[in-house]
């Protein structure tokens, strides 16, 4: 167990177990979704699945984190407002960005040599990137990263686990 | 923390050094520039190979997910739980 992580000096609550513990159980779910399902097999059905796993393993990651960090913030707010209104919010927050990025309110970006283009690429990769400054965007990311490995190693562990 | 907080009151607040500081951070946790000395690698060289690295975790998110969610599909229910409640137990 990796210490940077934990919030309390006990063990069982550190990310990577909050994380592990709450995609498991969002397995569960699903598993038995499936099982309920008459359409199991049709490639409809089988995109949506993986599209369910991957949606579960990131809102897993994002609420172990909770609401301690910007990206974690964003990405649970995206994916409330999705089971809302779907279509909309994905089409207007993008014109919102868009907006933001070419006219008045624009991201200063306060080191000219830091790479301002490469910022708004990673703007986009990074949840909620699109309204951080450059300090922020980097400290985001740096944790962003680190989450994002944690869930890789987690998940193929998992995956190791169901083969066998 | 305090730093982030005072810098998100006003842009102005942001120094260099904060910015080389996360900069090296990132450095760090991305291994294609880990192993490079950190004095000959630019600021945006840094910043394209944290988005290339995001995007490669991304892809490894995505190709675990599509894999899980065959496994699920093709083993049976019961190993499934059995499997899913052995690992909630190996933490």
């Amino acid at each position: 167990m990796n210490p940077r992580r934990s919030i309390s000096s006990n063990p069982a609550s550190t990310v990577k177990s909050r994380f592990t513990n709450g995609f498991l159980k969002a397995l569960l779910r699903i598993n038995r979704q499936r099982i309920t399902s008459t359409t199991a097999y049709t490639p409809r059905e089988i995109f949506r699945g993986y599209l369910r796993v991957k949606i579960a393993a990131d809102v897993s990651m994002a609420s172990a984190i909770g609401s301690r960090r910007a990206w974690s913030r964003a990405m649970l707010r995206k994916v409330r407002s999705h089971g809302r209104d779907g279509a909309q919010v994905r089409r207007m927050s993008f014109l919102a960005m868009r907006k933001r990025n070419l006219y008045g309110k624009k991201i200063k970006c306060v080191e000219e040599d830091v790479g301002c283009y490469q910022a708004n690429v990673l703007r986009k990769l990074v949840p909620g990137g699109a309204a951080m400054d450059m300090c922020c965007l980097l400290g985001e990311t740096a944790h962003y990263i680190k989450c994002l490995n944690t869930q890789v190693k987690v998940m193929r562990r998992i995956a190791e686990v169901f083969s066998t | 923390m305090s730093s982030r907080r005072s810098s998100q009151s006003g842009t102005s607040r942001i120094t260099d050094d904060q910015i080389i500081e996360l900069v090296s951070k990132l450095r760090q946790l991305v291994p294609e520039i880990r192993n490079r000395r950190s004095d000959k690698v630019p600021a945006s060289k840094v910043l394209q190979e944290t988005c290339n690295y995001i995007r490669s975790l991304h892809r490894e998110v995505d190709d675990l997910s599509e894999r899980l969610s065959q496994l699920l599909a093709t083993i049976d229910a019961d190993s499934a739980e059995a499997s899913i409640i052995r690992s909630l137990i190996a933490q």
